[in-house]
């Protein structure tokens, strides 16, 4: 007779999805960094990788002219009309384009290092980077210690979420 | 897996990351017009390919996106340094010395 297992371990992380309030990817020349800073009431962090948070909004700085903002709902059309049309720019909102998987527990940088080749546990808490996760790009942000978040493109979702959840369910056997 | 430094993130990555963009330091001519055509093959098609020491681009695709170039031993592959796009070709001979 085949043992059954009825009750699974605990995995050590945990595989969520977050609803995105609202998500814009700005671009912007660094020379024009401080009008927009001002423009939006947002500091735009100047290093790639940094995270500025004002009120409810957060800039990401992805590149030296790229920025990654999130903020609540009801303040997207504020933003969209923040920056003035004399000041050269790209606003895009891109709430839809991406899933973002909240992963936490003590496993979680077993969890990442299946895809990501970078040594995650260098960076720093409230940091974050585009990198490169098992062939698909995504933005990688380390909210605290045992929690990150992961965004992708929604295409490539369903793959990174089946990776995911596989590769907890391994953690969780010992495998 | 290669570990190349990005002068833009100023940080060093794994290789996935990054993408080969060829031999860095052509400029594409002024007046393509003016050009013979074995110079516009030139510039096209012939690259120097040496064995040892080689300037090349590189692009920090899945990262800050940005373009530099960086110098490559092609026979150990390991990397002198890498450097900003549209810096001037660093001289290798001196910047040893320096270092010793």
């Amino acid at each position: 007779m085949t043992a059954q297992i009825h009750t699974f371990p605990r995995s050590p992380v945990t595989v969520a999805v977050r609803p995105l309030a609202t998500r814009f990817s700005l671009r912007l020349r660094p020379g024009h960094r401080e009008t927009g800073e001002a423009a939006l009431g947002l500091p735009l962090p100047h290093r790639i990788g940094r995270i500025s948070v004002e009120g409810g909004r957060q800039a990401l700085c992805l590149g030296p002219d790229e920025w990654q903002l999130d903020a609540p709902e009801a303040e997207a059309d504020a933003i969209r009309a923040a920056l003035p049309g004399s000041l050269p720019h790209a606003l895009v909102e891109v709430t839809d384009r991406e899933v973002t998987f909240v992963l936490e527990g003590p496993g979680v940088l077993d969890l990442l290092s299946i895809g990501i080749a970078r040594d995650l546990s260098r960076l720093e808490i409230g940091r974050g980077a585009r990198t490169v996760f098992d062939g698909v790009q995504a933005v990688l942000v380390r909210e605290a210690g045992e929690r990150f978040t992961l965004s992708v493109w929604r295409s490539f979702a369903p793959h990174v979420e089946e990776l995911l959840h596989r590769g907890a369910r391994e953690l969780a056997l010992g495998l | 897996m290669l570990l190349i430094h990005c002068p833009y993130c100023d940080e060093t990555l794994p290789e996935p990351e990054f993408a080969y963009a060829g031999e860095a330091h052509i400029a594409r001519p002024a007046d393509p017009m003016a050009l013979t055509d074995e110079e516009w093959r030139d510039f096209l098609f012939i690259r120097s390919n040496p064995r040892g020491t080689h300037y090349e681009r590189w692009r920090h695709v899945h990262g800050c996106g940005r373009f530099f170039n960086a110098i490559r031993d092609t026979v150990s592959d390991k990397f002198a340094m890498t450097y900003r796009a549209g810096e001037p070709r660093p001289n290798l001979d001196a910047l040893k010395e320096a270092a010793e």
